[in-house]
C-alpha cells in the first residue's frame, strides 16, 4: 500500500499537530478560554472592594490575591484537560499512534498552557495596577506567573489523565494537585512581595524555574502512564 | 506463509468473570480475524488487548513475530483503529480532523479526493463534524483508514449506524484491503461475509 506520496511523520509532528489541534479547538470555542480568564479577574477585582481602599493594605495582599487567584482558575479548567479526548475516543487514538504518548502528552499541557495559563500572564498587570503595586514588582510578578502557570499545567495534566476515567473528578484532582502546587504559591507570592518590598528576588526565580524544568521533564512520562491506566 | 498477527495463552477477566481463557489466534498476509459473540461476551476487550489498550492478564500478542509489547511502535505503525467513538473533533471540520490525522501516522494525501468522493463525503468536507450524521461521521472514520498507510485495520463494530449501501462498502473495502495482502481484525455481532481467507473466534 504504500506509495511515493505517503508522508512518514517524523518525531515532532505528532507534538505539533497536537498543539495546533488543541488551540484550533479553543479558537473555536472562545468560551473554554475566557471562563478561567474571567473567573481570575473577577475573584482578583472583588478583593479591593472587599478589604477597602487602603492602599497599604491593598499592596501587602496584592501579590497573595493575584496567586491564589491564578492558582485556582489553573485547577478549575484542568477537569477538562482530557475529558472530551476520552469521551469522543481521540485519547484511544492517541495511544495508538506511532508517536510516543509523553511527547503528545507533553503537547496536551502546553496547549493548556497557552490556552489558559498565558492569557492569565498576560492580563495580571492590569490587576497589578488595581492592588496599587509598584510599576518595578509586576515583571517580576509575569515571571514568576510564567514559571507558576506552566509548572501547574503540567502537574495538572498528571492529575487530569488520572481521574480521566472518573465522571466529576474535579475535586480528587484538586486533591491530587495542591500539595504538589504549594511550593508554587509560596515561592511565587513571596518573591512577588519581596519585589514589591526592594529585597532581591533571585533565589525565588530560580526555584520556581527550576521546579518548572523539573515538571517539564518528569511530568509527561507520569502523564502518559496515568493515560494507558485510567483508559483501560 | 508466516504468520503476522498472533496471540498465545490470551486470558482476560472482568471483575470475577473470565471474558476468556487460553485463547489464541493467528492471522496471516491477507486474512481476517472475525470475533464473534453476543453482547457482552468480551468482543470489544478482547479488540482492545490486542490493540494493546488493555493488559490481558496472561498471553502475549506478536506483529511479525516480535512481542507488541517491547516492540509497540512498530506495530503501532501498520495499526490504524475504528470503533464506535470515532475520535474526531466535533468543533473541526473533516478536513481539519483528517490533517491532524496525518500528523500522527503515516498518510497518503494525494488520495485525499478520491477517498472523500468514494465515501460521499466530498460535500461535506467544510462542515462542523457535528453537524454531520451519525453514519457520516463513520464514513469519516473509514476515510482515515482508507488514507493511513497501515496494514493492519481493527474495528469495533464496524456496521453501526451504516446505511445498506455504506455497509456493503465496509465490507467491499475490507475485501479490498485483504486482497491486497494486508490483514483485517474486526469485532462484530452481524454477519460478516467476505470472500477469502477468514478466520473466527466464537466468544460465549
Amino acid at each position: 500500500m504504500s506509495s511515493q506520496d505517503t508522508r512518514r511523520p517524523g518525531i515532532l509532528s505528532g507534538f505539533l499537530a497536537v498543539i495546533r489541534r488543541d488551540v484550533l479547538l479553543a479558537w473555536k470555542r472562545p468560551g473554554d478560554v475566557l471562563n478561567p480568564l474571567f473567573f481570575f479577574a473577577m475573584v482578583s477585582t472583588l478583593f479591593p472592594l472587599a478589604i477597602g481602599p487602603s492602599p497599604e493594605q491593598l499592596r501587602f495582599s496584592g501579590p497573595g490575591v493575584v496567586w491564589v487567584a491564578a492558582l485556582l482558575a489553573t485547577l478549575l479548567s484542568l477537569n477538562s484537560l482530557f475529558l472530551s479526548d476520552h469521551e469522543d475516543g481521540s485519547l484511544d487514538q492517541l495511544i495508538l499512534s506511532p508517536q510516543p504518548l509523553p511527547l503528545l502528552a507533553l503537547a496536551k499541557a502546553l496547549a493548556h498552557w497557552l490556552t489558559t495559563g498565558l492569557p492569565l500572564v498576560l492580563v495580571s498587570p492590569l490587576i497589578a495596577v488595581t492592588f496599587q503595586m509598584p510599576a518595578g514588582s509586576i515583571d517580576i510578578m509575569m515571571l514568576t506567573l510564567t514559571f507558576g502557570t506552566i509548572s501547574l499545567s503540567l502537574l495538572g495534566s498528571i492529575g487530569a489523565a488520572l481521574t480521566v476515567g472518573l465522571h466529576r473528578g474535579t475535586a480528587l484532582l484538586s486533591l491530587l494537585i495542591l500539595p504538589l502546587a504549594m511550593p508554587i504559591l509560596i515561592f511565587g507570592a513571596r518573591t512577588v512581595s519581596l519585589s514589591a518590598a526592594n529585597d532581591a528576588v533571585a533565589a525565588g526565580i530560580y526555584l520556581l524555574a527550576a521546579y518548572c524544568m523539573l515538571a517539564l521533564t518528569l511530568a509527561p512520562f507520569a502523564t502518559a502512564a496515568a493515560l494507558r491506566i485510567s483508559n483501560e | 506463509m508466516t504468520q503476522i498477527l498472533s496471540g498465545n495463552g490470551l486470558c482476560l477477566f472482568r471483575g470475577d468473570r473470565c471474558l476468556f481463557k487460553n485463547l489464541a489466534f493467528a492471522l496471516n498476509a491477507g486474512e481476517l480475524l472475525v470475533i464473534e459473540g453476543p453482547n457482552g461476551s468480551g468482543k470489544t476487550s478482547l479488540l482492545r488487548g490486542v490493540a494493546g489498550l488493555l493488559e490481558f492478564e496472561t498471553g502475549t500478542i506478536t506483529w511479525n513475530g516480535l512481542s507488541v509489547r517491547e516492540h509497540y511502535q512498530a506495530f503501532r505503525a501498520d495499526l490504524v483503529w475504528l470503533s464506535h467513538r470515532v475520535g474526531f473533533k466535533g468543533d473541526l471540520n473533516i478536513l481539519e480532523n483528517l490533517r491532524f490525522e496525518s500528523g500522527l501516522r503515516a498518510t497518503d494525501c494525494s488520495r485525499l479526493a478520491p477517498v472523500l468522493d468514494r465515501l460521499g463525503l466530498r460535500r461535506l468536507v467544510e462542515l462542523p463534524f457535528r453537524s454531520l450524521s451519525a453514519g457520516q461521521q463513520r464514513r469519516v472514520a473509514l476515510a482515515r483508514m482508507l488514507l493511513a498507510d497501515a496494514r493492519l485495520w481493527m474495528m469495533d463494530e464496524p456496521f453501526t449506524n451504516l446505511d445498506k449501501a455504506g455497509q456493503a462498502l465496509v465490507t467491499e473495502l475490507m475485501s479490498e484491503h485483504i486482497g491486497a495482502g494486508n490483514l483485517c481484525v474486526v469485532a462484530s455481532h452481524q454477519a460478516v461475509d467476505i470472500p477469502g481467507n477468514t478466520r473466527r473466534i466464537s466468544l460465549q
